[in-house]
């Protein structure tokens, strides 16, 4: 299967990866192999097989609702790109 | 270099015959001369690793030391380390100290272990070779234009070459059981929950688990007693108890079932390493086991199953990574997609961003049921023909790789061949099997893995079975020449 | 042309948890910026969520609340999507398996007949944080102390026909999760948000195209904000033009609505259950204890209080409007031993109150036990209603209970019929110019020319005289 040099733009753009000509050319190759090797999934048979997201069989565990965590926001910060006021700062956001 | 055991350093160090503190030096100092070659730490963590050890030693004294006290390890750069960079072989956290330790990293602190540091790995884990590492391939300590194998190479080449007692490693899809059988060590990849996530940088949440690497089963008994046991703070972390790994290693193999799936040893596979895995079958069966023929028959399913699961959970698990609060950011971006593209465009490599795009195709929208949701049914078929197996035998054993350790470059412009190393251990990581790689007789000088395969939360029996063999072969005993 | 408005909401409920739906941080509004964000919720490398007990226990609460299916089996997915107030790049939500399946709910619209609206599901999800557009440097702040605060999205089914029954649901959800405990409901702190997804078709035709309007943080605005939008997508129909799919932001200031430009991108938010976290199963002994544990519901309520307390179909909907009123009144009732009464200073005196200082119930200076002991002096006749009033003021201002400032200002009424007389006595005996015309004058003007005597006795007594004593004595007198 191979995939459309324009799909994988919109792959790259969804998942916020910015790639130069050169490495969208190379990505474009190696991604339909990859979907040629994914592609032996379609012979098999899968009716009436449940999903499994899982390896093991249990339920999700609940915690109790305290609060255990205390702030350690200077820490957090300390090892932040960029932080002003406490807040961590990104290019304007337009809503 | 040392060939003691871990029980046996442990027991040199209560009796005063050298201390944490000159052990530890001399780990330094081993690194310190071949680390340069093999690359396999990322960061050594020279004043740290002698403070613990002096604390050991004070502790030793004292009388009332851990399980591993003064036993100087490594960790794969996966598992966070307060105050360490913890980088995961990837730029994108080239600068990232870790606010806090993962679960096992603190499980060693406790048993009083000394961390030498940070071993190299493939970048996020995503990788069989070692060398999509940021910081450049490890080198097989058996051969230097060999890879280390992939994704824990540091900790199995710092453990082959002796620049640690035992190191941790994570195994996605083979993470920990290919590099072992590549650089010749003992490898244990647990049943899934059995060791908390805690702190492991995610790549596929619900493949990824931590295990030990060592030179021995009977040192990856020790070491799994540490890491294993339940996490409050990881919801799929396991309620089960954790058995005496230890005591499990002597029994008696007698009756023992031992299964081996003709699609493992089938023409496909090459026929020195078929001989050298059959050498140790046969050894097996003269331990008083019985080798059953089974079949696993979605095998030749397994990595295609394998390559929509994984980067799926990794293209979301990989999200977080966007230049905001901690990690790589891009320089003067322009504007918030700027800043989240170049970030992430610039701060991961090429396999890492080859992985997410696949992932975010497989779950767009149109595509979902074709491939994820078919990868998950497969999924429940692999399960499937393990359950049946584990009815009919105790253990299944084949090769670990369809080879032995390749040339550095040989694979690196062919991404689906590179994931066709995995074919053999995959299938475990899906099922959320227990798997192990042992050394077997090596081939043309280089180490050969039998792999073992054991049903849900029998690490015991794994352990014990690669113990008995270990007792009675030399095989984990050849040490590199690199490392003399 | 004839236009049918459709209307459906997506509530999202913050549930009053203590720590957050994933983590063991703060849920407390108003903290310095970050400083209630651990590692797990800014998205730390490694870090993993184990889910809250009382969240799931809350939203089961309301599943039961609205009569719907409890998801017995119900699963946590990601949400895929980049924005800097969503740390892990997904929200863990719910998606196929909800938590809380099909219900329903009735409102009632003062000229209508009860109507159901359907609830299409409640699923509990994760809140993103929040993004600060004060000048840094050109550059936005982020705040992610409210990011992992759990929060129940109601979704209902488009049953709605007018922006006045949108409200009326919306207030009917708002009133549910107050009663149960499980909200604060404050919509200025943003933990009750409604969105709205409205479009426009002829009468009964197939569904039109939908604009989905944020920002509606409070019923006032939810209103205004569909009937503008309604108005909007009639116009542009009329006017030849197609409805377009998007997100639209409500603008109070310019009473306007119009498109985000940060959602303009069709979204592929790409749902895979999430692998951090298994199946949450529900047994039945849970869903039991909560129908136990259920508090009276604001139907329920109201239907008691017409049929316990005598009380008419709109004060009774009036007292029972939220939670902590109608406990205010019961308890002023309790006291006072007279329900009427009671409801009467509730809405009237009290309310009134309340409205002029701006204040909210629970900051109420005169509590229900005050307020009840102040009527119980009216039900004995030791107050008149015009002299309680005073008391009330009093009260208010903080003067102490009901009978202290009686005692203090000597404002009993006087009910000794030979102490009023005396003074009754006193009036005519001073004013016999007005007893002669009074006599003299016809049944017809008597009750009025009555009123000036009565004016007279109760000056006299400083209003403390009772009024009805008054009225017999001079009848009788004169």
């Amino acid at each position: 299967m191979s995939l459309k040099r324009s799909e994988v733009e919109k792959i790259a753009h969804l998942a916020r990866l910015a790639m130069s000509k050169d490495e969208l050319d190379a990505v474009t190759g190696d991604l339909s192999n990859i979907l040629d090797l994914v592609a032996q999934m379609e012979e098999a048979d899968t009716g009436g097989v449940e999903p499994m997201a899982h390896p093991l069989h249990m339920a999700q565990r609940l915690r109790a609702d305290e609060v255990t965590e205390e702030d350690r926001r200077e820490q957090f910060q300390a090892i932040a790109p960029l932080t002003e006021a406490g807040l961590y700062l990104v290019p304007r956001v337009i809503e | 270099m040392r060939s003691q055991s871990i029980s046996a350093l442990a027991q040199s160090l209560r009796a005063g015959e050298f201390s944490s503190v000159e052990l530890t030096r001399e780990y330094l100092d081993r690194i310190a001369a071949l680390n340069p070659q093999l690359n396999s730490y990322i960061t050594v963590c020279e004043e740290s690793a002698l403070q613990e050890a002096e604390l050991a030693d004070r502790r030793i004294r004292g009388g009332d030391a851990g399980l591993l006290a003064g036993i100087p390890i490594a960790h794969k750069d996966i598992f966070c380390s307060e105050g360490v960079r913890t980088s995961c072989g990837s730029r994108m956290l080239d600068n990232f100290i870790a606010p806090y330790d993962a679960h096992v990293v603190s499980r060693f602190r406790e048993a009083g272990a000394v961390m030498l540091g940070k071993t190299n790995m493939d970048e996020f884990a995503m990788g069989s070779s070692n060398e999509t590492s940021y910081y450049g391939a490890v080198r097989n300590p058996w051969h230097p234009e060999r890879v280390a194998g992939g994704s824990s190479g540091g900790s199995a080449a710092a453990v082959a070459a002796g620049l640690c007692v035992a190191a941790t490693g994570t195994d996605t899809g083979g993470s920990i059981r290919q590099p072992a059988a590549f650089c010749g060590i003992t490898g244990l990849k647990p049943t899934y929950g059995r060791v908390s996530r805690f702190g492991m940088i995610a790549f596929a949440s619900s493949l990824d688990q931590g295990g030990p690497m060592t030179r021995s089963a009977e040192d990856a008994a020790l070491m799994l007693e540490v890491m294993a046991g339940f996490d409050e703070r990881d919801s799929t972390s396991a309620e089960q108890p954790v058995a005496d790994y230890r005591a499990a290693l002597e029994q008696d193999l007698k009756g023992l079932r031992i299964g081996v799936p003709k699609e493992y040893m089938d023409a496909a596979l090459d026929e020195e390493i078929a001989a050298s895995v059959q050498l140790a079958l046969d050894e097996y069966v003269r331990l008083g086991a019985e080798l059953v023929e089974i079949s696993l028959p979605n095998t030749h399913l397994a990595v295609p199953t394998y390559y929509v699961v994984a980067p799926a959970e990794c293209s979301s698990n990989l999200s977080r990574f966007d230049g905001v609060r901690y990690g790589y950011r891009c320089r003067e971006p322009k504007d918030l997609e700027d800043l989240y593209k170049r970030s992430r465009g610039e701060g991961f490599g090429q396999e890492v961003k080859r992985r997410i795009m696949i992932g975010t195709y497989a779950l767009s929208a149109g595509y979902y049921d074709a491939y994820y949701l078919k990868a998950q049914k497969l999924r429940h078929r692999i399960s499937d023909d393990f359950r049946a197996a584990f009815e009919k035998v105790d253990l299944i054993m084949g090769p670990t790789a369809p080879s032995t350790a390749f040339g550095l470059g040989e694979k690196a412009d062919d991404p689906v061949n590179m994931y066709l190393c995995d074919i053999y251990t995959i299938a475990a990581n899906l099922a959320g099997l227990p798997g192990m790689s042992i050394p077997v007789r090596p081939v043309d000088g280089m180490p050969v893995g039998l792999q073992l395969i054991g049903n849900y939360f029998d690490e015991g029996r794994l352990l014990n079975a690669a113990h008995r063999l270990q007792q009675e072969s030399n095989w984990h005993l050849a040490t590199p020449v690199t490392s003399e | 042309m004839q236009w049918e408005t459709v209307i459906g909401l997506e509530i999202h409920a913050q549930l009053a948890t203590k720590s957050k739906i994933f983590s063991g941080a703060s849920t407390a509004y108003g903290a310095e910026p970050n400083s209630q964000a651990c590692s797990i919720d800014l998205a730390m490398p490694g870090v993993l969520p184990v889910l809250n007990r009382e969240a799931v226990r809350m939203a089961i609460t309301f599943g039961v609340a609205i009569n719907a299916e409890i998801g017995r089996r119900s699963v946590f997915a990601r949400k895929n999507y980049f924005y800097p107030d969503l740390p892990k790049g997904y929200q863990i939500s719910q998606f196929e398996l909800p938590i809380v399946g099909r219900g329903e709910v009735e409102i009632l619209l003062e000229d209508a007949e009860p109507k159901r609206i359907g609830v299409t599901r409640a699923h509990l999800e994760e809140d993103a944080g929040k993004s600060l557009h004060e000048d840094f440097h050109g550059m936005t702040g982020i705040d992610l102390n409210r990011a992992g605060t759990p929060l129940l999205e109601i979704v209902s089914e488009p049953d709605m026909r007018s922006a006045r029954e949108a409200v009326a649901y919306a207030r009917k959800i708002h009133q549910i999760v107050q009663y149960l405990g499980i909200c604060d409901g404050n919509m200025q702190e943003g933990s009750f948000r409604c969105d709205a997804n409205v479009s426009v078709r002829p009468p009964g035709g197939p569904l039109g195209t939908r604009a989905e309007l944020k920002n509606l943080n409070s019923f006032r605005f939810l209103e205004r904000a569909i009937n503008i939008e309604v108005e909007r997508q009639i116009d542009l129909i009329e006017g030849g033009g197609k409805v377009v799919q998007e997100t639209r932001l409500y603008d109070a200031d310019r009473d306007e609505t119009r498109a985000m430009r940060s959602k303009e991108e069709a979204n592929d938010y790409r749902y895979f259950p999430d692998p951090d976290l298994l199946p949450v199963e529900v047994e039945e002994g849970l869903i039991e204890a909560v129908r136990e544990a259920m508090p009276e519901l604001p139907d329920a309520r109201r239907e008691r209080f017409q049929r316990e307390f005598g009380l008419g179909a709109y004060d009774a909907s009036v007292l029972t409007a939220n939670r902590g009123l109608a406990d205010f009144f019961e308890q002023t009732a309790q006291v006072a031993g007279d329900a009427k009464l009671a409801a009467n200073w509730v809405m009237g005196e009290l309310s009134g109150a309340l409205n002029k200082a701006g204040l909210e119930l629970a900051e109420s200076p005169v509590t229900a036990d005050r307020l009840g002991e102040m009527l119980l002096r009216i039900v004995d006749k030791t107050l008149s209603g015009k002299i309680a009033k005073q008391v009330f003021e009093a009260m208010w201002l903080g003067e102490g209970s009901a009978d202290e400032i009686i005692e203090a200002r000597g404002l009993k009424q006087i009910t000794d019929s030979s102490a009023i007389e005396a003074v009754v006595d006193e009036v005519l005996a001073a004013n016999p110019e007005q007893v002669a015309n009074y006599r003299a004058a016809d049944d017809k003007k008597k009750p009025k020319m009555l009123g000036f005597f009565v004016g007279q006795v109760m000056k006299q007594s400083k209003g403390k005289a009772n009024p009805q004593q008054v009225n017999q004595l001079l009848l009788k007198k004169l």
